[in-house]
């Protein structure tokens, strides 16, 4: 029988095994996966006083260096058999993607697309910085001082370590602490519950590419080391829902990532040609499971929301979900079917509310919650809304859920809220401006671009070069 | 291990007491007003039918802690000490009128007892202490005194008010309640700074929040007295290792309250994962792990709820079920009785419970 894996906290890169540990367990049979060192926090406040140790181990490397480093990491990540927890034990990437889909849910096909996002960033991470930096020349990070555009420029870091309270929902989200390494700031994070793999993986991918292992602490946490994290940590990333993100509101320290109420808006003079859209829609509501905040979660639209509900519905309502090796999986597993339960009943109660009804419930053969492939899942929702004040016209749950509403584009702005990416579909240069010219936008398509579809060369939730490093004035004699 | 022989001499030690403390209890010319009553108010009678530790067991009920909120203070009061003012000490408390236990010489030999339980390397004598945690209206501050008095020394106090702290927390005034910690650190590294102290006593909280603040070894402490939250196994390997620096403090972690009393750990360390075993100071005290529901002792080894005796001429409470669970644990050679390990809050891996710092 197989040994099951231990994965011991990392204490500015030394192992170390708890006494309390907590199990990773496959979400279908219940059987355990790993065991987690779980620390208390005062180990996090304790390691945090020598952090001075982990920003000069990375100081050592020029940021040339390490860019090769990411480079090699990124491979090593994709490719090879890599330390998982202790006494020598290895993972190699078809049994991360195996193990990985049984603790998140997530399939095999998702798994994958994640690790190639993740194989990106790090294989061009340089493009990445360059955008983060807008083109800075990589000898002003080495140096902390130089020009740029013909002007005298310095940077000063903001703190000694990034912290990081992860999710457990999408492993391509750890890529947003990448660049983090090559702009040489330790990460001190605690992982999600459901997902140590990706982060512990990525550690061991960096240390075995010859990063220094001072770089990295992997603390699996409670709640009061997370708050430690995020309060001692001078600079921290967390993700949440709606709570989290109201809680650190205003915090300069903490950059909060929640849910992103990405939208498809479809201008007056595009939306006569609506059915040529509609494979972007849905590939913008469900790729990914509908785990992401760059999923759509709303369409806006000047008429024909009842045919577009439809169309998607007819599209939408009869996917069902297939094995997790299966190629063709659209569905993602719940870790915790309690959440899918409480999805499901939130879409009920508010779907008693006057003015907006189920376009997927027609074709879809059953109830939208179903227990099948051993698991929980949620089948694809799209909801009709008469108005934009409906609980249900902007809203993001954790799967294939979108509403399509109809609002008049004059007041289409007016109502969207905040919004990580609006996917634009119009060529009206007025509406165009406007568009231009929101501040609630983070990402802007403009044209029948899916929300999913990001660049890597332009931060779309928070520079983390900006929150890293800040601009001072200097002179220096000569 | 304790011998068959010591376990059996500890039984027959116990249950002497017990004849002697229900005699004293339920005699007209000794009682109380509150066990006399009550007494009366059975069909039974405890002096003839209480002659040992599982007599008491079968035949009392659960101690009810109303009854030390509820009742006047003199209801306790038994005939040979009317003659003496007594102290008022309460326990931990948040809202409304909290469980009272009055009391005359009870902490002293309590905490004498405990007092050669300790070593002079870690505990110097005539030498200075310092308390920092709940004193106000515990026995703990005036046990704390007693102790270090015992042992020569003169001890400081800085004081936390545990209630405050826990009525923070269930209100999720987080900042205040760090604010609040704070403040109480900040007042013992002043103490620590200016005055010489080689044995503190304080929560594993405030420890852990000291020792970020102020290298201790540095600072010249010898010894922690420790006690007052659930420490758990990874928590004790932490605060042994790396807060007192793996034996460069000696590390003495106590369970006890106003209630009982309190309870000696028995050596701990790599060698048991730092599972911490307690023993009550029987006879004066007996804890017992037990089912909650059947009430009946839980097999060695298994979790179940603390239960306490109390058994002192100043003070009678039988089966008092403790807000706590353990795991039973069998008698050690210097305690011959069962011990009870790694305490944790009732309830607590189904619930989320507010300690607070104490």
């Amino acid at each position: 029988m197989k040994a099951i894996p231990h994965l011991p906290c990392l204490r500015l890169g030394k192992p170390y095994r708890s006494l309390n540990q907590s199990e990773v367990i496959d979400y279908r049979s219940g059987e355990i996966r790993a065991t987690l060192s779980q620390i208390n926090p005062g180990i996090i406040r304790k390691d945090l006083t020598k952090i001075n140790s982990a920003r000069d181990a990375l100081q050592k490397f020029s940021t040339t260096e390490l860019l090769n480093i990411c480079k090699k990491a990124g491979d090593s990540f994709l490719h090879d058999h890599l330390p998982l927890g202790e006494n020598g034990a290895l993972q190699g990437p078809r049994d991360y993607v195996d193990t990985l889909s049984s603790t998140s849910g997530l399939p095999h096909v998702m798994v994958r697309k994640n690790m190639e996002k993740i194989h990106f960033a790090l294989s061009n991470m340089k493009l990445i910085l360059n955008g983060l930096t807008r083109g800075l020349d990589l000898e002003v990070l080495d140096l902390g001082y130089g020009e740029q555009s013909g002007s005298p420029v310095c940077f000063h870091p903001t703190t000694k370590a990034l912290g990081l309270v992860m999710p457990s929902n999408s492993p391509a989200v750890n890529s947003l602490w990448l660049p983090a390494i090559p702009l040489k700031m330790p990460v001190i994070m605690k992982p999600g519950k459901d997902e140590p793999w990706t982060p512990f993986r990525l550690m061991q991918a960096f240390i075995s590419a010859g990063c220094p292992a001072e770089a990295f602490g992997f603390y699996p946490t409670d709640h009061e080391g997370a708050a430690d994290i995020l309060r001692l940590c001078d600079r921290a990333l967390i993700f949440g829902d709606k709570s989290t993100t109201d809680q650190y509101a205003g915090n300069p320290g903490v950059q909060v990532h929640g849910p992103g109420f990405s939208k498809i808006l479809i201008g007056d003079d595009e939306i006569e040609n609506w059915p040529d859209y509609i494979d972007l829609m849905i590939s913008s509501i469900s790729e990914n499971g509908g785990r992401s905040c760059i999923n759509a979660s709303a369409i806006l639209v000047p008429k024909y929301a009842r045919e577009i509900a439809d169309a998607l519905g007819q599209k939408l309502g009869p996917v069902q979900p297939l094995p997790m090796d299966d190629e063709g999986a659209v569905l993602s597993g719940f870790a915790n079917p309690k959440m899918a339960e409480w999805i499901d009943s939130a879409i009920e109660e508010d779907l008693r509310v006057p003015g907006a009804y189920e376009a997927t419930a027609p074709y879809r053969d059953g109830t939208r919650l179903v227990q099948t492939e051993g698991g929980v899942y949620l089948r694809p929702t799209i909801v009709a809304c008469d108005s934009i004040d409906h609980p249900l016209a902007n809203r993001e749950f954790l799967c294939p859920f979108a509403s399509v509403v109809e609002v008049p584009q004059a007041q289409m702005l007016d109502c969207i809220g905040p919004t990580l990416v609006v996917s634009a579909i119009t060529k009206d240069e007025s509406f165009k401006r406007e568009l231009l010219i929101d501040s609630r936008i983070e990402r802007l398509n403009i044209g029948p671009i899916p929300t999913m579809k990001i660049s890597w060369d332009q931060p779309h939730e928070g520079n983390l070069f900006e929150f890293l490093y800040k601009r001072r004035s200097i002179g220096m004699a000569a | 291990m304790a011998s068959k022989n010591q376990i059996n001499e500890a039984v027959l030690k116990l249950d002497n007491h017990v004849a002697e403390i229900i005699h004293w209890h339920f005699s007209e010319e000794t009682g109380s007003p509150f066990w006399l009553q009550w007494a009366k108010e059975q069909n039974w009678n405890p002096l003839n039918e209480i002659r040992t530790f599982q007599d008491l067991c079968n035949k009392f009920p659960y101690f009810k802690d109303e009854w030390l909120r509820d009742l006047p203070n003199e209801a306790w009061v038994p005939k040979a000490y009317q003659h003496r003012p007594f102290n008022i000490f309460e326990t931990g408390g948040t809202t409304g009128m909290p469980k009272q236990r009055i009391g005359w010489d009870d902490f002293r030999t309590d905490y004498s007892e405990f007092s050669t339980t300790l070593n002079d390397e870690h505990f110097p004598r005539n030498h200075y202490w310092m308390m920092v945690g709940p004193t106000g209206p515990r026995r703990l501050r005036l046990a704390i005194e007693h102790l270090a008095n015992e042992r020569g020394c003169s001890c400081f106090f800085v004081d936390l008010d545990p209630r405050w702290v826990k009525r923070l927390i269930s209100t999720q005034q987080f900042d205040q309640a760090r604010a609040y910690m704070d403040h109480v650190v900040e007042q013992a590294l002043t103490i620590l700074k200016h005055r010489k102290v080689s044995a503190l006593f304080t929560t594993p909280k405030l420890l852990e929040a000291l020792a970020e603040r102020r290298d201790l070894v540095q600072a010249g402490i010898k010894g922690v007295f420790c006690g007052g939250t659930t420490m758990d196994r990874q928590y004790a390997r932490f605060l042994m290792e790396e807060v007192c620096e793996g034996g460069k403090i000696g590390f003495v972690p106590t369970y006890g309250n106003t209630l009982m009393g309190l309870a000696r750990h028995r050596p701990f360390g790599s060698e048991n994962d730092y599972s911490i075993t307690y023993h009550a100071p029987q006879p004066r005290a007996v804890l017992r792990v037990v089912d909650s529901q059947s009430g009946n002792p839980v097999e060695y080894d298994q979790w179940g709820r603390v239960e306490l005796t109390t058994l002192t001429k100043e003070f009678f409470m039988p089966k008092f079920l403790e807000r706590d669970e353990a795991i039973r644990r069998k008698p050690w050679e210097e305690a011959p009785w069962d011990g009870v390990a790694e305490i944790r809050p009732f309830g607590a891996m189904e619930k989320k419970i507010v300690e607070g710092v104490y």
